[in-house]
């Protein structure tokens, strides 16, 4: 029996929306790994059962977030010996959506409320109108910059407690980009947008827990970004009363 | 140090205002009720007030003024933040709000026994 | 569970007790020296206005805090909500002030 080829105790989550379990597999250990080629390598090679989501493998779609350890990450960007825990491994669909089966979740919950809290551009002009200059160093540009590099992994969304304890919450991804388009100057209905962000599910709620900001793959602030929206709707409130 | 979706400072910073918060709010009650005894029953109060000499009393009285601190620090940290430009050092905030409460605390405890 | 208006009731009555707290600290570090008695207590707020006002305000703010600050909380660890979670809200709130009320009147009244 050879003793160079390391074992690792992969516990991996099975079930769907009615429950589920842990189920425990020996994967191999290697050089270099990813959580996405272990859990690739158990459907594989252990179960063709297993059901999990992946597509560009390079860290670009978001498309293979799932909770590893207890903790939201992309799997295909995530090197097994930065989280091995002795030879251990957890690997569960993402917090905070229901799970469709084993690691897929059912994402509509989160792009439901991305069209509720109003991140849509509402146009100014049409096609016929010159195109409108930007000048790409207006604070309000380099505001609205920060946080369109978001790709919608959910990360944000699971990892945030505030989103676990209220079912309304809009929750950070959807409220940064809210705040995208209000510091966007081509945009047309600053108001609506406000309004869509201080219902009972908006961004009042947000306790300034910061995981989102410490989770977020692409190093966005959506925390910010929820402060900006309390900033300009409080003081909305006190001009006008809404 | 490891990072789990609950262990970082600004989370900490969170749980302490809320675990303040919910513990001042229960406090409160007996608080009010111990105070208007004052009319009612001036000596039952004084029976508690020399009870509250009692040196783990003391102990319990600095947790209340470290909680009371250290909520309304944290939370003109929040004010700050929400309302004012944003700044990115809210850690430091977060640190020295906890710091400026202890001293607080600290200094009540020590007049107290 | 907070839209804007209650969100801006809750900071607002924070930052208008933000110098009550402090007071309220600061003169609990001085009266705290050599003990606490009844007495002494009263011997400072009986018949005064001024503590009247102080006390009475600072009730009002931390009832609509208060009551604010665990209907966020009831809400995310229980689950309360819609009419329940309104009424639990406004009852500690009436209580807070009915108690408080009691309180304040009782160290200043003479």
């Amino acid at each position: 029996m050879s003793d160079s080829v390391k074992l690792m105790d992969v516990a991996i989550w099975r079930g769907d929306a009615t429950g589920g379990a842990y189920e425990h597999f020996e994967v191999p250990a290697q050089e270099s790994q990813t959580i996405l080629d272990v859990v690739s390598w158990i459907q594989q090679n252990q179960d063709a059962n297993l059901t999990y989501r992946y597509a560009c493998r390079v860290g670009m779609c978001g498309s293979c977030a799932m909770m590893v350890n207890e903790t939201p990450r992309w799997t295909c960007r995530t090197h097994v010996k930065k989280v091995l825990d002795g030879n251990k491994l957890t690997v569960a669909p993402l917090r905070n959506l229901p799970v469709i089966k084993d690691l897929a979740t059912d994402m509509d919950p989160f792009f439901d409320k991305w069209v509720e809290a109003e991140g849509v551009h509402h146009p100014s002009k049409t096609r016929d109108d010159a195109i409108e200059l930007i000048d790409p160093k207006s604070s309000a540009r380099v505001e609205a910059s920060t946080g369109i590099e978001c790709i919608n992994c959910s990360i944000c969304y699971a990892a945030c407690d505030t989103v676990a304890g209220n079912t309304d919450y809009l929750g950070p991804a959807a409220l940064q980009r809210s705040w995208t388009l209000y510091n966007d100057a081509r945009d047309a209905d600053k108001q609506g947008i406000l309004d869509a962000v201080s219902g009972t599910g908006g961004c009042h709620n947000c306790h300034s827990q910061g995981s989102c900001a410490v989770h977020c793959p692409n190093d966005l602030n959506p925390m910010k970004a929820i402060a900006g929206l309390k900033r300009a709707t409080a003081m909305s409130f006190l001009k006008n009363g809404r | 140090m490891k990072k789990t979706h609950r262990g970082h400072p600004l989370w900490f910073a969170y749980a302490l205002h809320r675990a303040s918060g919910l513990g001042l709010a229960v406090f409160l009650p007996f608080h009010f009720y111990i105070l208007s005894m004052a009319l009612t029953q001036p000596e039952r109060l004084d029976y508690f007030l020399h009870f509250a000499e009692n040196p783990l009393v003391k102990v319990a009285e600095f947790g209340l003024v470290f909680g009371l601190a250290i909520h309304m620090f944290g939370g003109l940290r929040l004010l700050a933040m929400e309302w004012l430009p944003w700044s990115d050092n809210q850690k430091t905030l977060a640190a020295a709000a906890l710091a400026v409460s202890f001293l607080i605390s600290v200094t009540f405890f020590l007049k107290a026994i | 569970m907070l839209d804007i208006r209650l969100y801006m009731l809750q900071r607002l009555s924070a930052l208008f007790m933000g110098p009550f707290v402090l007071i309220h600290i600061a003169v609990m570090i001085y009266a705290i020296q050599g003990g606490l008695s009844t007495g002494e207590i009263l011997g400072r707020t009986q018949g005064s206005v001024t503590w009247f006002l102080f006390y009475a305000m600072f009730v009002i703010a931390v009832s609509v805090h208060s009551a604010i600050g665990l209907r966020v909380i009831v809400h995310e660890f229980l689950g309360l909500k819609g009419f329940a979670l309104s009424t639990l809200t406004w009852t500690i709130c009436v209580v807070l002030l009915f108690m408080g009320g009691r309180a304040v009147t009782a160290v200043t009244m003479l």
